[in-house]
């Protein structure tokens, strides 16, 4: 990791760091899924470059056709296709945690590029700072 | 990279998919700390997917916690033990860390 | 908190945001621009109108930056400025907007 030393040029953008979130957990049954998607709409307010990672039961927070009312939680699975807007576009799933749960990319709420496990370790090794949710 | 694992391997698959990704790294190192560490037991069903894993991943505990936790005089052959400081070293020395949760 | 509108009264958080996003409806909506001492006018509505539709789609209140592009999309370019909706809402369209859409605060709005 770089750190910029000395003074701050005025013309200067600003340093932009790879951020990636690792979703790794169910939607519901936990809080994780909600904070880290918070997480994630507030980072995309101080431009940086930001990916998500869809890894483990973290797949299931994008399946299609969630209703929750019945369990009185929000349903916030929507909020996945509010990212795009918010420019965070680049959202990864790994391929062997969809097999697992014979889930294909057609099932899911939004556009991903589903990645290899070797795949994904490059990516992670990419990154400047990876924090799981 | 550092990979940082805190649940035992028997709770959860945390450990399983934290060496899916680690092991097609270039020299990853992979830390156990808190319940983690259960996970270098020798002889164990978690202690025989570590063995494997080292062909690839550095593996280290932490010693206070496996301590603790009384596996001092079980830990499978080649992990390293390291204290607090030499937490600290591993990740100053890593390019960057991840915590997997 | 609460806000009584045709002798029925609706709960408020303590910044006077609605909590039952059921609750609301254009007679709510008139109260609370009142309150924020906003005189609505079509262009008003517009705005109000577009944050409920992004909130059914979306499940959250947009950040600024994010409802003023979606805003230019679908309204064109020239409603898509900040400065068009600081007009409307001098004290943020977030704030404002949002409170008198019976949305929660956004996501990201400090």
């Amino acid at each position: 990791m770089n750190e910029t030393t000395g003074g701050v040029d005025e013309g200067d953008p600003g340093l932009v760091k790879k951020f990636m979130f690792v979703n790794r957990k169910a939607p519901y049954g936990t809080i994780y899924a909600l904070e880290g998607l918070e997480v994630v709409l507030i980072s995309a307010a101080f431009d940086q470059d930001v990916s998500m990672v869809f890894m483990d039961d973290g797949v299931y927070q994008l399946v299609k056709g969630q209703h929750t009312k019945a369990i009185g939680m929000k349903n916030f699975s929507p909020t996945y296709r509010a990212l795009e807007g918010y420019d965070i576009e680049k959202l990864y799933v790994e391929q062997k945690s969809m097999e697992a749960r014979g889930l294909t990319e057609a099932d899911l709420l939004v556009p991903v590029e589903t990645l290899s496990s070797a795949d994904m370790a490059g990516l992670m090794r990419s990154q400047d700072v990876v924090i799981d949710f | 990279m550092l990979h940082i694992v805190n649940k035992s391997p028997f709770e959860s698959t945390t450990l399983e998919s934290c060496l899916r990704i680690a092991t097609n790294g270039q020299g990853d190192v992979l830390l156990l700390i808190e319940d983690g560490v259960y996970a270098v037991t020798k002889n164990s069903v978690a202690g025989n997917m570590l063995h494997e894993a080292m062909k690839d991943v550095k593996v280290c505990v932490l010693w206070p916690d496996a301590e603790a936790r009384g596996i001092q005089d079980r830990v499978l052959e080649g992990v390293k033990m390291v204290d607090y400081a030499g937490f600290v070293d591993l990740v100053a020395e890593s390019d960057n860390v991840q915590s997997w949760l | 908190m609460a806000l009584e509108v045709n002798g029925k009264t609706y709960e408020t958080d303590e910044e006077g945001y609605l909590i039952n996003l059921g609750d609301w409806d254009e007679d709510i909506a008139k109260v609370l621009a009142v309150e924020e001492k906003i005189d609505m006018t079509e262009n008003h509505w517009e705005v109000i109108n577009f944050l409920r539709e992004y909130y059914n789609d979306f499940q959250i209140a947009p950040a600024v930056r994010v409802l003023t592009k979606a805003i230019g999309k679908k309204l064109g370019p020239e409603k898509g400025s900040s400065k068009y909706l600081y007009e409307l809402f001098p004290y943020g369209p977030a704030k404002q907007a949002c409170k008198i859409a019976g949305l929660p605060k956004p996501t990201g709005c400090i």
